[in-house]
Parts: C-alpha cells; sequence; structure tokens
C-alpha cells in the first residue's frame, strides 16, 4: 500500500468529522482510507494543469432570490423531532462553564 | 384480470373508466406486501391505514372530476430518503429512526397533486451510499428474482418492489447509479434525468451536486408519464434548471429510423460478464433493426469516473451529513459528557460503517493540505469526463452500453471488498459526473435467471432521445416480472 495513514492523521479526521471511532474502527479506517487513497491516485496519471475544476456542470454561479417566509410557523412539529426541548426551545447539554 | 400485473398508466385508465376502483387497487398492494414482504423486505414503513384513507379521497377526487391526470389513483412508494410531511422518513439510518418531517419533498409533492396513493417508504443503503441495499440500519433488501441475491443499490428497495408487485411504481434518487444499477438488477426501468430536472428539494442530501430523483416502474412508458408529472423548476432548489420542454410522454413513439446510436468499446472490456455483454450487444442488434445506425466509439477516460467520484460524492456527503449532530431531530446518544462528546457520541452511534468510512474519507480529502491534490484534482477530472461526453454527443444521439458489468451479486458477497463494489458503478458514474440522463431497460435474463439491464445515456436535457430509444426497443420484447418465470 502506497498511502500510509497514521495514527495522527486518523485522530485529526475523527475530529474534523467529529467521530469517536473504537481502537478496531481506527484500525480498519487507516486500512480502508489507505486503499481508497491508492486508487484515487489513479486520477494522477491525468494532465489537468490546463483544466478548470467544474464543481457545476452547468454555468450557474449564485442564484438569488427575494428573503421572504413563504412557510408559517411550525414550532411545535418542528420541536417534537427533537431529542431534548424546553421551553419551546431545543436543548443541548451546557456549553460554557 | 391479475390487477397487480398492470402497468401504472393502464392501472389509472381502468379507475377513470370505474373498471377497478383506487381502493381495490391499493389492497391488492397491501395483499401482496402482506404475501411476500416478510421474504424481500422492500419497505422500511408501510402506512396501511393512511393509503386506505388517501385512497377513499383519491377515488372521490376523480368521481367528481377533479383529478384526470395519467397516475390518478396509483399506488405508489418512495424512497425512504424523500421527506414525507408526518410519515417516518429514515434513510435507512438509525441516525433518524425517529424522524418525522414537517414538508414534503417537492417530487412527491408533484406526486400527490397528481392523484397517487403512497404505500409506504422503501429500504435503502443508509444515506444512499452503498450499491446493494445491504448497508440499510433495517436489514438488507432481497432481490425477488432469487432472494439469495441483493437487488443493488441504493435505491434496492423501491426496485425490488416494483418488481415484486408490492407497488405500481416508485420513487428513487441516483447519486452514482442508484436508480439504474438496481433496476437492471430487478428487471425494471428506471430514469436518471438530466441534473436540475427534477427538485432535489425535501431530498436528504448525499451528493448534492450529482444527486437527482426519477422513477422506478414497469416500463418505459410509466417511466416518461412520471418524470414528466415530478419534473418542475423550484426556486427552493438553487440547482433546479427551468428547462423549456417538459413533454416528456411525446418520445413514446416507436421509431429509430437515422438515430445516432454510439457504442463506447470502453464499456465492454474487463470484468464484463459474458452473458451480459451478448443481451446488450442483441439489444443494439434490435435497434439497428428498426432504423438505427450504430457505431463503436472510443469514449476516454472510463477508468477515471469512478476515483474522482468517490472523492467529490465523500467530500459533498461527510459536509451534507454535519447537520446529524443529535439537536433538532434524530437519535441522540443516551451517555456523554458535554456538547462535543454529545455530538461525537450520537454520530458514532447514529452512523453506519460504509457512511463513517465515507465521512473520513471526505473530511480527509478537504482538509487543508490535501484539498487540492484531491477535491480540485477530483474537480478537474469531471471537467475532463464532461468533455469527452461533449464530444460524442457531437456525433451520436444516444450512448449505449450496459447499466452494470454483472447480474446481481449474492448477498454478502460485495460488502467485504468496498473497492470491488464501487467498481460495479463503472458504467453508471460517470453520467452522474456530467450531469446527464440516463435510463435502465431489461434486455434479458442469464443462465442463472437474473435480469441484465440495457442502459441508454443522452446528452444533457435530451431524455427524450433516451425515451424514444427505450421505447423502441421495448417493443421487441414483452414485460416479464420475476413471478412469471
Amino acid at each position: 500500500m502506497a498511502n500510509i495513514i497514521s495514527d495522527e492523521t486518523i485522530e485529526y479526521v475523527g475530529i474534523l468529522a467529529k467521530l469517536e471511532l473504537s481502537e478496531e474502527e481506527k484500525e480498519q479506517a487507516k486500512k480502508d482510507m489507505g486503499s481508497m487513497l491508492d486508487y484515487i491516485d489513479k486520477l494522477n496519471e491525468l494532465d489537468t494543469s490546463a483544466v478548470k475544476p467544474m464543481s457545476h456542470v452547468f454555468p450557474v454561479h449564485n442564484v438569488f432570490r427575494e428573503d421572504v417566509v413563504v412557510n408559517g410557523d411550525d414550532r411545535e412539529n418542528i420541536l417534537k423531532n427533537a431529542p431534548e426541548q424546553k421551553k419551546g426551545s431545543f436543548e443541548v447539554p451546557k456549553t460554557v462553564e | 384480470m391479475d390487477l397487480l400485473s398492470l402497468t401504472a398508466v393502464e392501472l389509472s385508465k381502468k379507475i377513470k373508466a370505474k373498471e377497478v376502483t383506487v381502493i381495490e387497487a391499493t389492497k391488492a398492494v397491501l395483499n401482496q406486501i402482506d404475501k411476500i414482504e416478510d421474504k424481500i423486505n422492500s419497505y422500511v414503513t408501510v402506512d396501511k391505514e393512511g393509503a386506505i384513507k388517501r385512497a377513499e379521497e383519491v377515488q372521490k377526487l376523480i368521481d367528481d372530476g377533479s383529478l384526470t391526470g395519467p397516475l390518478a389513483g396509483v399506488p405508489v412508494a418512495i424512497k425512504d430518503n424523500m421527506c414525507t410531511s408526518g410519515m417516518l422518513t429514515t434513510c435507512s439510518s438509525k441516525i433518524l429512526e425517529n424522524f418525522y418531517p414537517t414538508y414534503t419533498a417537492e417530487a412527491v409533492l408533484n406526486l400527490e397533486k397528481a392523484g397517487v396513493v403512497i404505500i409506504g417508504k422503501t429500504n435503502m443503503d443508509e444515506f444512499a451510499m452503498g450499491s446493494t441495499t445491504e448497508t440499510s440500519a433495517y436489514g438488507p433488501t432481497k432481490n425477488p428474482w432469487n432472494t439469495e441475491h441483493v437487488p443493488g443499490g441504493s435505491s434496492g428497495g423501491s426496485c425490488s418492489a416494483v418488481s415484486a408487485n408490492e407497488c405500481f411504481f416508485a420513487l428513487g434518487s441516483d447519486t452514482g447509479g442508484s436508480i439504474r444499477q438496481p433496476s437492471s438488477f430487478c428487471g425494471v426501468t428506471g430514469i436518471k434525468p438530466t441534473y436540475g430536472t427534477v427538485s432535489r428539494y425535501g431530498l436528504i442530501a448525499y451528493g448534492s451536486s450529482l444527486d437527482q430523483i426519477g422513477p422506478v416502474a414497469k416500463d418505459v412508458t410509466d417511466c416518461a408519464t412520471i418524470l414528466e408529472t415530478i419534473a418542475s423548476y423550484d426556486k427552493k432548489d438553487s440547482t433546479s434548471v427551468a428547462r423549456e420542454d417538459y413533454n416528456f410522454t411525446e418520445a413514446l413513439v416507436d421509431d429509430v429510423t437515422g438515430m445516432k446510436i454510439g457504442i463506447p468499446k470502453d464499456y465492454f472490456g474487463e470484468g464484463l460478464e459474458s452473458e451480459v455483454k451478448e443481451a446488450v450487444l442483441a439489444a443494439a442488434k434490435e435497434l439497428e433493426k428498426k432504423g438505427a445506425i450504430i457505431e463503436e466509439f472510443d469514449l476516454r477516460l472510463v477508468d477515471y469516473a469512478i476515483p474522482a467520484y468517490y472523492v467529490i460524492a465523500a467530500a459533498e456527503a461527510s459536509s451534507n451529513l454535519a447537520r446529524f449532530d443529535g439537536v433538532k431531530y434524530g437519535y441522540r446518544s443516551e451517555d456523554y459528557n458535554g456538547l462535543h462528546n454529545m455530538y461525537k457520541k450520537t454520530r458514532s452511534e447514529g452512523f453506519g460503517p460504509e457512511v463513517k468510512r465515507r465521512i473520513m474519507l471526505g473530511s480527509f480529502v478537504l482538509s487543508s493540505g490535501y484539498y487540492d491534490a484531491y477535491y480540485l484534482k477530483a474537480l478537474r477530472t469531471k471537467a475532463l469526463i464532461k468533455q469527452e461526453f461533449d464530444k460524442a454527443f457531437e456525433k451520436y444521439d444516444v450512448i449505449l452500453g450496459p447499466a452494470a458489468p454483472t447480474t446481481a451479486p449474492k448477498i454478502g458477497d460485495s460488502l467485504s471488498d468496498p473497492i470491488k463494489m464501487y467498481l460495479g458503478d463503472i458504467y453508471t458514474i460517470s453520467v452522474n459526473l456530467a450531469g446527464l440522463p440516463g435510463i435502465s431497460v431489461p434486455c434479458g435474463v442469464d443462465s442463472k435467471g437474473l435480469p441484465i439491464g440495457l442502459q441508454l445515456i443522452g446528452d444533457c436535457f435530451k431524455e427524450k432521445n433516451i425515451i424514444r430509444a427505450a421505447y423502441a426497443f421495448e417493443q421487441t420484447r414483452s414485460y416479464t416480472g420475476p413471478f412469471d418465470k
């Protein structure tokens, strides 16, 4: 395998991805990511130096619209989905000490 | 008359002619579900009571003349990544095990306006990440043709439900082949429209620049009719395109005289099963007999589509799936220590292995230091792939090839080797990268008795070409379902 993924990299990517992996999952992730990157490295065979990155297939850039509220107040139904709620708001664990 | 063997358009005609009622059709589907669902597992949710209540309402609206469209009264299934107001929508993930959307996806709303009856929500690979429907948190779906085999994926439940007569048609979504490949494996017809044709509003995003909703049905006529119904310009989806022409059913003409069809030699190389190859080339011959001009050509860069796709899709997924954090909806871990730990625990417990794998890869390719080398490189490759298709469509009206290199693999065979599973999408993935429309139509069965799909690819906004070619080909054979053997 050409791409060796270090423990630090997996740790760092785990922070970016907000995932807590078990030791076993980390080992698997190192292997999986390494072999995926080996495979993805095939793209380096292509000379793309003169090619612009294409994020959208059609020439669409920013699409603006007036900021007008069209949907009604659905607070009650929306809050029904909340794992925890309090006084008409989403409840989260304490964030500031 | 066997009610369940009717197509959606045929059924709606009979309902309007008062030969069948909407309730009868709905109950026939629900009975079929009772009979075989424990063997197939097409659905995550079946809403029996809701369906019967809705069937009664729709019948009234047909009787009083307010509903006259070609799909009025037809029982349908919706892939479980499209929001349905008040109906459980899980994306086949534990993290959405208790999510009841407060609004309905635009495409589904368009169907409801046309008078369909929603039976339930179909199983899929978790967050549409997979090619077999085995990564669902609610158990795998089985192929109705042979329950030891997968139905394909990620819209596996939609395709198996149509194939097994558990609905008259279904909606699926296609990010890298997720409508066309399972349609091929289940012997049904499915269209992935040009990017921007069907609103993505209410479709739970996986790879937003690639995702499109499309129909899965028993024949080309149904597919064109459904597409005509669900396609619309929608301000709520900023990538929605206002098209000049939505009259897809106009293309249901048995005439391909002079149509130029290109066969990419690169689609017939290593990895393609010989029985699939023979069936697809025989289909090309049929179109040639009808007056189409068939020619082989070189479509370059085929081998680069999958690596480019996995970078782009994983990058977009890692960003899109950041919203699942246990705050506003869905699963929240029981046991955590502070906010950040709650996010991490919730996501780690709520997502399955394939989803985590793609989020990790996506976070990596977008991270500082790797962004240019991986993410931008993939977007440049995408531009080159698009150019190759542009060149091909200067010469051809339609590109013809297989939908998948094999017929449906056995359950359990694909998951052990992710890259092998990804390679199964080699003929479908580049179509998403280039934003093109594609259709998969049944074109035979192999010696194991499993269906083979023919894929027809059109230029952007040229759905009519592929619909016409598919319709003309379909006239040369009759539809067979898994129970007609």
